[in-house]
């Protein structure tokens, strides 16, 4: 068993409104950064486990997002790094 | 009849949900403990409104993993009725008790205001003592209460009438703002497939006394007495 850190960025989904990523796009806008288009304010946990090997850390994160870091109904997930954690 | 109350950490209208069934009801309710296994022979069980868990990750997404929801669950499986109320709809609906979600209100403020509902369903367990299409004011205080589903299930919802209570104007009007939250077709309460979980934002147990603003949730709780209780 080796420790690793993994890294998970969960976000709400595209079509379903997100009026804190609008609240932030529209504080963009008026400090000037007026190409912005879009904005989507989610999550990024970063968490340490210990797996066999860095595929079953990964399978472990992704079923620890479906149970319950993210919502299925509501946000995506995506399991951005899986790393040997610093010890 | 007897009420179950849950006290997640972090529930603040167990009180409010007791004086309810208790004190203006005079029926017999307990507080469960979340960590507890045991709904005491409850006949009801109230998921109460509050911030369990600190809204942490997700309203509601932790709370659901408490021991007594295993128990409120095979409850509400086996027919027994649920009545959900503010963090206790989101805590269902995280339980996959019911579907959709709650989000952050779209105007990203806390509403704590009464509102009007229009009762869409007489024919629920929770709804039997209110007249059909009846306008009621009911207190909401969230700031989480945007309902979210996908375009099928919403459908679905108003196809069967699963939508129990839908925000209106004083009058009964459906103006594009009715949802203080930004709720998908202005939806403030649904009950679950087969009728026996309600879930809802706004707060009927603040609403069984004229003197403080408001006694229309008492038909709420009239009707579980009538339809549960014969």
């Amino acid at each position: 068993m080796t420790a690793y850190r993994v890294e998970i960025r969960v976000v709400p989904r595209k079509g379903i409104l997100d009026p804190q990523g609008q609240a932030v796009a529209g504080a963009l806008h008026a400090l000037g950064f007026g190409d912005v288009a879009d904005v989507r304010v989610g999550r990024h946990i970063v968490l340490e486990t210990r797996a066999g090997d860095p595929e079953s850390a990964s399978r472990a994160a992704r079923e620890m997002c479906e149970k319950l870091l993210a919502n299925p109904v509501t946000e995506d997930f995506e399991i951005e790094q899986v790393v040997p954690a610093a010890t | 009849m007897k009420f179950g109350i849950v006290t997640f950490p972090g529930s603040n209208c167990d009180y409010d949900a007791f004086h309810a069934v208790v004190d203006t009801l005079g029926e017999t309710a307990e507080y469960l403990w979340h960590k507890d296994h045991d709904l005491r022979d409850s006949d009801v069980v109230i998921l109460p409104g509050g911030f369990s868990y600190g809204d942490y990750l997700r309203a509601g997404a932790i709370a659901r993993f408490s021991p007594i929801m295993q128990e409120v669950v095979a409850h509400a499986e086996r027919g027994g009725p649920v009545l959900a109320i503010c963090n206790g709809f989101q805590i269902a609906c995280e339980a996959g008790l019911l579907p959709g979600a709650l989000l952050r209100n779209a105007n990203l403020k806390f509403v704590c205001e009464q509102r009007h509902l229009r009762v869409e369903n007489t024919d629920t367990r929770f709804t039997s003592e209110y007249a059909p299409g009846q306008i009621v004011r009911i207190p909401v205080a969230h700031g989480e209460g945007r309902y979210v589903a996908d375009d099928a299930t919403l459908d679905r919802l108003e196809g069967d009438g699963r939508v129990v209570f839908r925000y209106c104007g004083p009058e009964g009007a459906q103006p594009e703002d009715a949802a203080p939250n930004g709720s998908l077709r202005a939806i403030a309460g649904i009950v679950g497939e087969n009728g026996n979980v309600l879930g809802m934002m706004p707060h009927p147990e603040r609403a069984v006394d004229a003197l403080l603003g408001s006694a229309d949730g008492l038909p709420l709780f009239e009707s579980i007495l009538a339809r549960v209780g014969a």
